[in-house]
């Protein structure tokens, strides 16, 4: 229909969006881009087109094949529930930042070569940090520029990269690297930083529990998936990946196992499920490639539908901690938000039915396959650890809970306005059709599959490892929600507690040094420069130090300089030019004759 | 519903699990768990006790601080 890249499709119309006075109609128009994308989306061929000459080098701003549009239908879709989800909204810079970030992502999933692909991901954090600010709290202010300087560290990392390897290969395509040049090493570096893998991690559980309610729904999506894309896109296969992947699913199941803060605990099963799909790129066979993209599509629903659930309640009842929440018998005043939310935390733990099964399961079978017995023994534990958090722990703690007695009653909450639930109904919907019709997701996948989730053995299997994590935290419930309000370390904490002793070591000892050097350096230039206006005290001193009278230059400079002290008798004068030619007389008679 | 018909049907379900795991044995083990019948159920159950009791010991001697904690100057 039109030809125009979907990323300009999202960037025009982001721009156009505050042009537009009627409020009706700015809705109108927020919601027709992403309808507008995905008929572009589906009307596009695939190959190799959109291309630029830029300086002396070919940008190619249509890249398209099975794995750059199975991720740009997943970011269209996704962008249109969070829209929906967003609608009520009247601040319209929110909605700018929201499609200008989902404008850049798709420019990074369609960008053939690296000068582009560098430029929109750079558009993406820019835009993304607005996300966080609008919160306009005093965490949320200093979360994002935290968030905004480690993504532009990465950046510059990765433009250091790039350079490299235009400067190494003369080429600025955006191809499989080869990891053992120093160039490839960088890129990777600059990679996984967006992919949040520990330690390079602790930006996305800092900064996405502090963004806005609405905007934090679109940050679950993109960054982390869109630096999935550009991994499998160019170091499939790179080992390295798999054990990172691996732990990476441990460890966010692990924070969040002792988590308090709703979306924190999601924002590290964030951590945790990109860490199935780093493992999976890691892994690099076509079953591993198609369950890392299959596992991303998915996830970014499922994670959609629980950040928007959690989203809702904090809304509604202005809480975010399960302390505040649990034993207020939320389910009461919810309980439409809670069945929603539900769907996608079955989705996450891969419950028969619901998408995350027909995906997760693929990533595990791809590991077993490969004969990593230890990578899937760790994934198998990970899946453990996501059903007892997100399936069980959160929802019992948000909407039930035992009272203690100490509650206050929550009065105000109820269910959120019809956007908000429409935009989690539809994420909710599309997470079962996925679930039980998998052949709707699979038939979109890079290779071809040969894989069935729904076996009589795997069901079995599921609902073993399912129902025995619901007994393992029947256990143990009450001590799961015990406990004072309190923040975990990670990784952050070099760069909050070292970086302010960096601060501190400049502002303080660093500083005085300066200034000691400083006016060390002044005090002499005064010297100097009273010097250069009564230069004959420097005679002065050398006649009094001879005379043996002591006097310091200071004292003598302290005297202004006034001409009529030195001034001689003409006389001197004459003579001395007198002598002068005389000797000069005499050399020159000398050397002539 | 009362707590201990909840525990029986809980243990009923439990119970079925089991005996379904050895109606459908994996058809292709690649490692020697995966030949065991039933093993999601041990691993279930033991996996979810071993993460609650290394995570919650880890965030009390060690990850769980005090609110302030990077507030302080």
């Amino acid at each position: 229909m039109i030809n125009l890249p979907p990323a300009f499709i999202y960037i025009i119309g982001a721009l156009l969006i505050p042009l537009v006075r009627v409020r009706r109609l700015q809705q109108a128009i927020a919601l027709l881009i992403p309808i507008l994308a995905m008929i572009t989306l589906w009307q596009m061929p695939q190959g190799v087109y959109w291309q630029m000459r830029f300086l002396d080098y070919d940008l190619i701003l249509g890249r398209v094949d099975k794995l750059s549009l199975l991720f740009a239908y997943i970011f269209v879709i996704i962008s249109f529930i969070g829209m929906l989800y967003a609608i009520h909204i009247k601040e319209m810079g929110q909605h700018v930042a929201a499609y200008l970030y989902v404008g850049s992502t798709l420019g990074v999933v369609f960008a053939g070569d690296l000068f582009s692909l560098f430029f929109f991901w750079e558009i993406m954090a820019a835009a993304s940090v607005f996300l966080i600010w609008y919160n306009k709290t005093e965490a949320s202010l200093k979360a994002g520029f935290r968030y905004a300087l480690v993504h532009l560290f990465g950046g510059a990392i990765l433009l250091g990269g790039i350079v490299m390897q235009v400067s190494n290969t003369g080429s600025i395509l955006f191809n499989p690297f080869d990891l053992s040049t120093l160039a490839a090493k960088f890129i990777l570096f600059g990679f996984l930083i967006n992919a949040a893998v520990p330690p390079l991690h602790a930006w996305l559980p800092d900064a996405y529990p502090e963004g806005t309610i609405t905007g934090s729904v679109f940050m679950t999506a993109f960054t982390t998936k869109s630096a999935v894309y550009v991994l499998a896109r160019s170091f499939a296969g790179t080992e390295i990946l798999i054990w990172l992947g691996a732990i990476m699913a441990l460890y966010g199941v692990i924070y969040a196992v002792i988590e308090k803060d709703i979306r924190r605990l999601l924002s590290y099963h964030i951590v945790s499920q990109v860490g199935y799909m780093v493992c999976a790129v890691g892994i690099g066979t076509e079953m591993a490639l198609n369950g890392a993209g299959a596992h991303a599509f998915c996830h970014i629903l499922y994670k959609a539908v629980l950040f928007m659930g959690m989203g809702a309640v904090i809304q509604m009842t202005g809480r975010r901690n399960i302390l505040d929440l649990k034993g207020r018998h939320l389910y009461k005043k919810m309980p439409l938000t809670l069945g929603l939310y539900m769907v996608g935390a079955f989705s996450i733990s891969a419950v028969p039915l619901f998408n995350g099964f027909v995906s997760k399961t693929m990533i595990v079978a791809a590991a077993g396959s490969s004969h990593l017995p230890i990578i899937e023994i760790m994934l198998h534990l990970a899946s453990v650890g996501t059903f007892l958090s997100v399936g069980l722990k959160l929802p019992w703690g948000v909407w039930f809970g035992k009272p203690d007695g100490s509650e206050d009653e929550i009065a105000e909450a109820k269910e959120p306005p019809l956007n908000m639930q429409l935009g989690m109904g539809i994420g909710a919907l599309l997470c079962i059709i996925t679930g039980i019709f998998p052949e709707t997701l699979y038939k979109l996948l890079p290779y071809k599959v040969e894989f069935h989730p729904y076996t009589p053995n795997h069901i079995v299997a599921s609902l073993q490892l399912l129902v025995l994590t619901l007994a393992g935290f029947w256990i143990y419930r009450d001590k799961l929600m015990a406990g004072e309000k309190s923040i975990s370390l990670d990784t952050d904490w070099f760069y909050r507690v070292f970086g302010r002793a960096v601060l501190n070591f400049c502002l303080y000892p660093l500083n005085r040094f300066r200034d000691l050097v400083q006016s060390a350096f002044v005090s002499r230039t005064r010297t100097i420069a009273s010097l250069s206006k009564h230069p004959y005290a420097l005679l002065e001193l050398f006649w009094y130090t001879l005379s043996g009278e002591r006097k310091t230059m200071a004292e003598l400079l302290q005297r202004p300089y006034d001409e009529k002290d030195y001034r001689l008798p003409v006389g001197i004068g004459v003579c001395a030019s007198l002598i002068f030619l005389f000797i000069y007389a005499l050399v020159y008679m000398r050397v002539a004759s | 519903m009362n707590p201990t018909r909840l525990s029986r049907i809980m243990m009923a379900l439990i119970l079925a699990l089991f005996v379904l795991g050895f109606i459908f044995p994996n058809p292709h083990p690649h490692f020697w768990w995966q030949k065991i019948p039933a093993f999601d159920i041990f691993f279930g159950f033991l996996g979810s006790i071993l993460l609650i009791v290394f995570a919650k010991w880890l965030g009390h001697n060690w990850l769980l601080k005090d609110k302030d904690y990077y507030n302080h100057d």
